[in-house]
């Protein structure tokens, strides 16, 4: 054990900044060895992320265990004194055959984890609510606040069978299972799946969150180190599941702008709805792949299930619904809402070549919709702007759900329906 | 991939073609080795004239002591299966690195993986605890047998069925490759178009109708059954912890039932429950199978925190300390275990609010959890503590159980669980506090109450070789995956592509390998014990000087437990009894009212497999005929009303005179 | 607490002590004495399954996928018929266990067919609104609130059918054997499904073509 591990940082709250990172890095070692001893060396990308969200849910995973281990060492520590002292050849131990209840003793074996758990709990609201996915980031380490006038990247991520593609729309560019980040910038993951589930997760940058067909849910980071790191999905999605893996590599700001120069000039051809259907059919251990541009308002397609044509958007199908849906006049058009039910390839195959009752519901639907994606709520939520919160104080607890609907959204003839999103 | 096209239907075999019979070498080299092993027992059964025996005295019994015995043997076969399956899973994470695939395709490993956890849950565990309570509850209540004693086979035979539909999958056509809770959309027709998937609904439902009926029938039986005297608050803790597992599963298999209907329903008819499209939501499906998912964690543990009550009171020679503070930290349990379903999803994007909701109900369950670890740590202060193997399997239990304990309670942290979640740390964990709680506990079960159910102890040494196998074999297969889990490793993996990681499943494997050991000498101590049970034979009736009711008894009891039902004044009735010298009577004998055997229950599971086959493989007309077969022989059973019987006067005296000298002998 | 007897009577006899911990006076326990406990036992799980597909009501009630809602849909007037048969058949059914209570069989097994009769015309009803629903392109494939709706008022229904065949063999089973013991505590059983199957349509009339038709 360290010698760093004093009674007085056993008392510190976690998540207070500290001036100096390298007494923190040493403290957080310290911690990570009283955990698991030589843990550390093997390379913990949990307890020792890259990425500043992960650290503090790392810092987190360490603090919670300590406070555990309050209660859990005198626990094992009494059950093997006990055992060995009242073992049955040991007559000179006390015997009470009749002994069973105790007030006091009663009293302390429910106030003791009582203790623990509300303490635990204090840390887990407030830690929840500070590490929220949906959360942006209100700062880039434990000293650096984000600058007020800095915008995320954002990174449109859509998990198929059995690959990512990421999107980027500031650059008009994608990748397939590459994600390319600048150090030091915020990040907005927008997230959804083309068929099933699957989870997002690159443990060295922040937690995971599911990606989901039909439903967008976000993730916010940061990268604190360049270098590469592991990104895979962590919820198993079939056959091709375990390739599912994608290089994640943080590099300095010029080097992005390098990057990403590169992929635009490069010859790999555009990602449109029609090479997009084509990527999304299931394949595995896919190759690195770039998109030198991609059409607008493809991933708001992917989400919608509106990238084949002819079909109607999720979000146009919701709204209508909300108006009370189509009457019995809508009953038999179904072709337009069909998207993987029975079967993703059958749906498009059928509508490669329709037939001339297809053809009929895809005009009337052509008549019905625009067929434009629609927005998801910007469901985000902002980090606040002063640094004292984000130690926990005056943090206000269910702000957190609240959606936020007024901000305006750029983009062309965007219906103002919502989509289904994964918030409960 | 194998592009294999299993759209062949005919109205004579639904889908059921050549197709089904895997092609995996190491399915086939097993499929050979079961039908001759199953050769051979069928052959010893015929040449020493055993089925009727077994037929009229064990599969049509409703003698609840013997359906215990047979969910127990049924919980071992299973357990047998499950472990394959984990040996399979661990020699392929330890060599599919650096390029190697390993040596099982996604196809098969997928299986093996979901297979594994249906098993283990379902098919083992609750088997074991169901198996437990149906024997040890009417006796410990001093009953004479369950409120119905026919549902109680019949429940058996469902769980079978249940069973015999996933070891049928295993060689004809698949099992789901979904996981063992079958998620969908994957889950659904469009991701898993051919049997796997079904195979699983109706192994689950089918085993369902099984537990649920089970449950009903111990919980009328706790509440109405109950020796004179008996108020609640003098029952034996292991029934106090039964009551409340058997109103959880009332309280939560109707859930399962429901949601595993609507996959059948978006299945089968193409309906709307989890689709992507035409407004279907997948989520439901999250939530309401955790909803089942959750109480059933609590509906395995219970029953075992009973049994380390038990064990711990009776080999401390003390009261169990602070009875009625166990008994609310189970009520309190109970009712906690419904309202923290959402820890299973919070990476699903609920709100920080809902989130940290769900995470503070989960830590708050850690409370009662922890009082019940401290009494039975106060019930061992000022013991006398004797190290028999139940003892042993306790002690293991506590050591091992506050660890699980406490990386589940750091699960429970969302901000932790981001990080955690579906890695090999949550997988470290659930078997922690499976293996460590569960597993320990049916294996302490087992070495208490053995020599209630045959009347012979079970062999110490061999016992003590398989528990100082498992001990360190479990500590070695599951703390590489906790450190696995910080390393950043996700659950269900097949091939990995950093070497670093290797030597940890390496050594995970071996731990497998020990456990493997441990599991042998298991079973080797049931064979030696059965060859030595002349030298361990108890007479007595107590052999380890217990406390509660079953101990009042003969081992292996009479049919009708008791003679004369017992009186109770206090929660150790039997201790009580002994220390007022109660003497048996042994005169004044009385006819003994009994239900009567029949073999209803094995016949409707018969036809309920026929038809969960037919339905897997669309066998319409199957169907049909075993539905309604089913139907017409359960109203056909309604129609006898001869179910009882008296057990003569004369029977009862010369079995009580036989244990009286029996009783003598051993005094003398 | 332990020991009480030996501590109140501490010269009892051996015989005495042993009268106090055995009851040496036994007699038959009445058979069946469990069965109402279980049974309602049963209909609260039962009751659970009803509220999951309530709960899926809820959930996916308003995703019409573009095509019809209630109010296209539901025909109230045939409703409030269907909803009368239901409860005409709980009040007969009533009438039944009056007579059970007599000790009237005859009597019993005539109410008893007539509760199968409103039971029946409520079964009728529904599949005519069922049969007229899928004639139109409104199945349970259509959209997530017709596949909600038709699994909760389809189990239901499936609820009913079993009724009415449990109903048919205890009319033949009273025939056969009169209203003895086992026979009394099967009509009280079938008495507490049919009331609670009542009580469900009160919540799917309710929550479902109401509120659906406001």
């Amino acid at each position: 054990m360290s010698s760093t591990e004093s009674p007085e940082m056993l008392l510190r709250p976690p998540f207070r900044p500290r001036n100096a990172a390298d007494v923190r890095r040493s403290a957080r070692f310290a911690s990570a060895l009283a955990l698991i001893g030589g843990l550390s060396a093997c390379q913990s990308v949990v307890l020792d992320p890259a990425g500043d969200v992960a650290r503090q849910q790392g810092d987190l995973v360490v603090w919670s265990t300590m406070l555990m281990l309050l209660i859990i060492v005198p626990v094992m520590a009494l059950t093997i004194f006990f055992a060995w002292r009242y073992r049955a050849s040991n007559a000179e131990a006390t015997y009470q055959p009749d002994w069973d209840h105790s007030t006091k003793l009663e009293l302390v074996i429910w106030a003791a984890p009582l203790l623990i758990i509300i303490c635990l709990g204090a840390l887990t609201w407030v830690g929840t609510h500070l590490l929220d996915p949906y959360r942006t980031i209100g700062r880039i380490d434990a000293d650096t606040p984000v600058a007020g006038n800095v915008r995320p990247l954002e990174v449109d991520v859509v998990a198929l069978d059995w690959k990512w593609l990421f999107i980027y729309p500031e650059q008009g560019i994608a990748t397939v299972n590459e994600l390319v980040v600048p150090q030091g910038r915020p990040l907005q993951f927008k997230l959804t799946s083309s068929s099933v589930m699957n989870s997002f997760f690159v443990p060295a940058m922040a937690g995971q969150i599911y990606a989901m067909p039909g439903m967008e849910t976000r993730l916010h980071a940061v990268m604190n180190r360049t270098g590469d790191f592991a990104g895979f999905s962590a919820n198993y999605s079939g056959a091709g599941f375990s390739g599912m893996r994608f290089a994640t590599r943080s590099v300095s700001e010029a080097d992005f702008a390098g990057w990403t120069a590169r992929v635009k000039s490069g010859a790999t051809g555009m990602l449109d709805r029609a090479a997009y259907l084509d990527l999304e059919k299931p394949s595995e251990n896919n190759p690195v792949a770039h998109y030198a541009a991609i059409e607008p308002d493809l991933y708001g397609a992917v989400l919608d299930m509106c990238v084949e044509p002819g079909k109607m958007c999720r979000s146009e199908m919701m709204a209508i619904d909300a108006r009370g849906g189509l009457g019995k006049a809508g009953i038999r058009n179904v072709a337009m809402l069909s998207y993987d039910k029975y079967g993703r390839q059958a749906s498009a195959a059928a509508n490669a070549n329709p037939d001339a009752a297809t053809r009929r519901e895809l005009a009337w639907v052509r008549a019905l919709c625009n067929q434009q994606p629609g927005m998801a709520p910007d469901n985000t939520v902002a980090a606040p702007a002063s640094m004292r919160s984000l130690t926990g104080a005056g943090l206000s607890a269910p702000q957190s759900i609240t959606l936020d609907d007024s901000r305006d959204h750029a983009g062309p003839a965007a219906p103002a329906h919502t989509l289904l999103i994964s918030r409960n | 991939m194998e592009a294999v096209d299993h759209s062949h239907w005919s109205p004579l075999l639904g889908r059921l073609w050549w197709d089904a019979i895997p092609t995996e070498p190491i399915v086939l080299a097993t499929f050979a080795a079961v039908v001759l092993g199953g050769l051979v027992v069928l052959g010893a059964l015929t040449y020493f004239k055993l089925w009727t025996y077994l037929w009229k005295e064990w599969f049509t019994s409703v003698d609840h002591k013997k359906i215990g015995i047979m969910y127990m043997v049924l919980g071992l076969v299973m357990f047998l299966r499950g472990f394959a399956d984990a040996v399979m899973m661990r020699i392929q994470q330890a060599i599919a690195f650096n390029g190697h695939d390993g040596y099982l395709t996604a196809h098969h490993y997928d299986q093996v993986f979901t297979a594994h956890g249906v098993i283990m849950i379902f098919f083992v565990a609750m088997p074991f605890v169901t198996g437990l309570m149906n024997y040890i509850v009417p006796l410990q209540i001093g009953a004479r047998d369950v409120s119905f004693p026919f549902l109680n086979n019949f429940s058996f035979w469902m769980t079978t069925s249940g069973a015999v539909l996933v070891m049928m999958s295993l060689f004809i056509g698949e099992f789901a490759q979904t996981g063992w809770l079958a998620y969908p959309p994957l889950s659904n027709l469009a991701y898993s178009p051919w049997v796997g998937v079904d195979y699983y609904i109706w192994a689950l439902q089918i085993a369902g109708v099984g537990t649920l009926l089970s449950g009903v029938n111990l919980i009328a039986t706790i509440v109405k059954l109950r020796a004179p005297g008996m108020t609640m608050m003098r029952m034996p803790i292991f029934t106090w912890t039964a009551l409340c597992t058997n109103i959880l599963i009332v309280a939560a298999f109707p859930v399962l039932t429901a949601v595993m209907t609507m996959l059948t329903a978006d299945r089968y008819l193409h309906f709307n429950f989890f689709t992507n499209d035409f407004g279907g939501n997948a989520m439901m499906y999250v939530n309401l199978i955790w909803i089942w998912g959750h109480p059933e964690v609590y509906i395995l543990i219970l029953p075992l925190f009973g049994v380390f009550s038990e064990v711990t009171a009776t080999f401390c020679g003390k009261r169990l300390f602070g009875y009625s503070s166990m008994v609310y930290a189970t009520l309190v349990i109970t009712i906690l275990s419904y309202v923290v379903w959402l820890h299973h999803f919070f990476t699903m994007g609920s709100g920080a609010s809902v989130n940290s909701f769900f995470g503070i109900t989960t830590m708050v369950i850690s409370i009662p959890t922890g009082a019940k670890l401290f009494n039975w740590l106060f019930t061992m202060y000022r013991g006398r503590i004797r190290f028999e193997l139940p003892m042993m399997w306790t002690v293991a239990f506590m050591l091992t159980f506050v660890v699980g304990g406490m990386t589940g309670v750091l699960l429970a942290v969302p901000p932790a669980d981001f990080v955690l979640h579906n890695s090999l740390f949550l997988i470290a964990h659930f078997h922690n506090v499976i293996i460590g709680g569960v597993l320990f506990g049916i294996f302490a079960a087992i070495n208490f109450w053995w020599p209630k159910a045959f009347g012979f102890r079970l062999d110490p040494f061999w016992g003590k070789v398989s528990f100082w196998l498992w001990i360190p074999g479990f500590w070695f297969a599951f703390m590489p995956l906790y450190i696995l889990g910080l390393m950043g490793v996700t659950r269900r993996m097949r091939v990995f592509d950093d070497p670093s990681l290797q030597i940890w499943f390496g050594i995970a494997a071996f731990g497998a390998f020990l456990i493997a050991l441990g599991i042998a000498a298991m079973l080797v101590q049931f064979a030696v014990s059965i060859r030595r049970r002349e030298e361990l034979k108890d007479v007595t009736g107590d052999p380890w000087d217990g406390r509660t009711l079953e101990w009042a008894t003969s081992s292996p009891p009479p049919e009708y437990n008791f003679a004369f039902t017992p009186i109770v004044h206090d929660i150790d009735a039997w201790t009580d009894m002994k220390r007022c010298g109660v003497e048996r009577p042994t005169e004044g004998f009385r006819p003994i009212h009994m239900p009567r055997g029949t073999g209803t229950g094995l016949i409707l599971a018969a036809l309920s497999t026929a038809f969960g086959f037919a339905m897997i493989w669309y066998i319409w007309w199957l169907a049909a005929a075993s539905f309604a077969a089913i139907i017409g022989y359960a109203i056909a059973h309604t129609f006898n009303y001869k179910r009882d019987y008296h057990i003569p006067v004369e029977t009862v005296a010369a079995t009580e005179t036989a244990r009286t000298r029996q009783l003598a002998e051993a005094g003398a | 607490m332990q020991a009480t007897l030996q501590a109140a009577k501490p010269k009892a006899s051996a015989a005495e002590i042993t009268a106090a911990f055995y009851d040496l006076n036994e007699h038959d326990h009445p058979e069946g004495g469990s069965t109402m406990l279980g049974f309602w036992i049963y209909l609260m799980s039962d009751c659970l399954i009803f509220a999951m597909l309530f709960a899926a009501y809820g959930v996916l009630g308003g995703n019409y996928a573009a095509g019809p809602g209630p109010k296209d849909l539901f025909e109230l007037p045939l409703v409030a018929l269907n909803t009368a048969m239901l409860l005409f058949s709980s009040i007969t059914y009533g009438f039944a266990m009056l007579a059970m209570e007599k000790g009237r069989a005859g009597q019993t097994q005539v109410w008893l067919l007539v509760t199968a009769v409103f039971g029946a015309a409520f079964l009728s009803i529904e599949l005519h609104e069922f049969a007229g629903l899928i004639h139109e392109g409104a199945t349970p494939m259509r959209s997530g609130f017709l596949t909600a709706f038709f699994s909760l008022v389809g189990t239901h229904g499936l609820h009913v059918t079993f009724g009415l065949v449990w109903l048919f063999t205890l009319v033949v089973q009273i025939a056969r054997k009169g209203l003895i013991p086992a026979n009394k505590r099967r009509l009280m059983c079938l008495s507490l499904f049919w009331h609670f199957l009542d009580v469900v349509w009160i919540g799917v009339f309710t929550f479902v073509y109401l509120l659906g038709m406001l």
